[in-house]
């Protein structure tokens, strides 16, 4: 137990070190558009493909399973957008990201940490914390939130695709489906939870990161760390989120 | 110059640093030697601050950097430059890029000044044309000669070399030593190497300090290293196949 209590106050002094101002705005302005595109911009494409196939296997599961004739199929076309705006895209999405960009920011810091490039920023007075975390923050906050929409937008996507194919709903229900009850709220739900969940996923994976020591295996250990404990935290965090903000 | 005084410094039950006091003169090339796991990597680390040290104190030029706060130390290092046993040269940069790093963080130089400044430091490394290669494409001597250009580039007062010829064949070695010497008489700068090389020890050092199991057991230079009869110290100059047979 102590050693949790531990781990957590290093990680508050880290953060601590993380934020504060930037040594040169420039260099962190071309940091932070830098870790845009390697970490928001080169996941779109995984995302596009995971949201698409999973918002077509909730239509189809959907149809399948609406066997009253009381329950309209436009159903289908509701069930899909509640499932895909509240839940699967900021959830499933970021923790599919915690495993994809996680393990890519503990690896890379990890990485620099054992081969002496963390300490060579430190002995040049650079806030070597500050240089390699801070902007991977900021631009999984920036960008997470575009990917999750995104997301939303495949998914949906996916499931009329799917839905047309193979014949269950036609477009008129599907399309109406998605109309029923529409609440904006759900949208700014769901952007709250990708902001902290981004947050989670690049602060957490940092700290693996920079604390490591040793070799090739404790990166690899560290890499291992980092997805698990921000997937948990993240599970953790959308429990607590959602209690706050739907009821 | 920088000073160590009693400096103390324990991992755990380990007590790794046992009261080390030394003097490291300015112009020269000092050395720390001693065999691996004695305690001369944690002494140039306490000295740089990347360990902190359990008692004791460190000065440069008498500016006590143990009490320094964290800006304090910022604006310090900006006057130190260290070669890791690695290079530490950065991944994700080129060559050029690695070398101009420290003037884009502390200089407000223009890039053409600062593309000067990178030449410059290359070409006294004798490194030419080399700007746009990545680090994974430079041989092991090139990554310590980029090292070194970087370590110069913002024109440090205090040069540190962990182990700088780790890896290195012995003619390549040579070249890394005398460069090393070079720029420290031509800087008049303070430098620290950490070393277990005894052709270091015979070329470039100016001031030789021998760590034995966290202590420092003996203190001369180049000269005097072959003459003494510190048993420990024997043990450890003329522990090779080599200069055992030399010796005798």
């Amino acid at each position: 137990m102590p050693k949790i209590f531990t781990t957590i106050g290093m990680y508050v002094l880290l953060m601590q070190k993380v934020f504060s101002r930037p040594q040169k705005r420039r260099i962190y302005w071309n940091q932070l558009m830098s870790e845009i595109n390697s970490l928001g911009l080169e996941s779109l494409g995984i995302v596009a493909f995971i949201s698409a196939f999973m918002g077509a296997v909730v239509a189809i599961q959907t149809a399948y399973n609406i066997t009253s004739p009381l329950i309209p199929m436009s159903m289908v076309g509701f069930t899909v957008r509640q499932s895909v705006i509240l839940e699967f895209s900021p959830t499933v999405i970021s923790l599919i990201l915690a495993g994809k960009v996680g393990s890519r920011i503990a690896s890379e810091i990890g990485t620099m940490r054992v081969t002496e490039q963390i300490d060579a920023l430190e002995i040049m007075g650079v806030n070597s914390a500050n240089y390699l975390i801070f902007p991977k923050i900021t631009a999984l906050i920036l960008i997470n939130p575009v990917l999750i929409v995104f997301s939303m937008w495949m998914g949906i996507l996916g499931g009329w695709v799917a839905m047309v194919a193979s014949s269950l709903v036609s477009t008129n229900d599907f399309v109406s489906g998605i109309r029923i009850g529409f609440q904006g709220y759900t949208i700014f739900y769901a952007i709250t939870k990708t902001i902290f969940f981004a947050f989670i996923i690049s602060s957490v994976s940092g700290f693996y990161g920079y604390i490591t020591r040793g070799g090739a295996l404790e990166v690899g250990q560290a890499s291992t760390k980092a997805v698990v404990f921000s997937s948990v935290i993240i599970i953790l965090f959308n429990l607590v989120l959602t209690q706050l903000l739907l009821t | 110059m920088i000073e160590a005084r009693n400096i103390n410094k324990t991992f755990g039950e380990h007590h790794v640093l046992k009261d080390v006091s030394c003097i490291f003169e300015k112009g020269k090339t000092n050395l720390i030697i001693g065999q691996s796991g004695s305690g001369k990597t944690v002494l140039m680390k306490c000295l740089v601050g990347l360990f902190e040290v359990d008692s004791g104190m460190v000065s440069y030029d008498d500016r006590n950097f143990t009490t320094m706060n964290f800006e304090q130390r910022k604006t310090l290092r900006q006057e130190i430059g260290m070669l890791f046993q690695g290079g530490a040269l950065f991944d994700s940069m080129n060559v050029e890029e690695n070398v101009m790093f420290p003037l884009n963080m502390f200089t407000s130089q223009t890039v053409a000044e600062k593309l000067e400044r990178v030449n410059f430091v290359l070409n006294r490394v004798n490194l030419e044309n080399v700007n746009y290669l990545m680090p994974s494409e430079l041989s092991g001597g090139m990554r310590k000669r980029v090292a070194i250009a970087r370590a110069i580039a913002m024109k440090p007062q205090y040069l540190f070399c962990d182990e700088p010829n780790s890896g290195l064949d012995p003619h390549t070695s040579g070249v890394i030593d005398h460069l090393i010497r070079e720029i420290t008489e031509e800087y008049d700068i303070t430098t620290i190497v950490n070393t277990h090389d005894m052709n270091s020890v015979l070329s470039i050092g100016d001031s030789v300090a021998y760590i034995y199991e966290g202590k420092l057991w003996w203190k001369g230079n180049k000269e005097t290293i072959l003459h003494t009869d510190n048993p420990e110290l024997n043990e450890f100059v003329f522990g090779t196949e080599l200069t055992s047979r030399l010796k005798k």
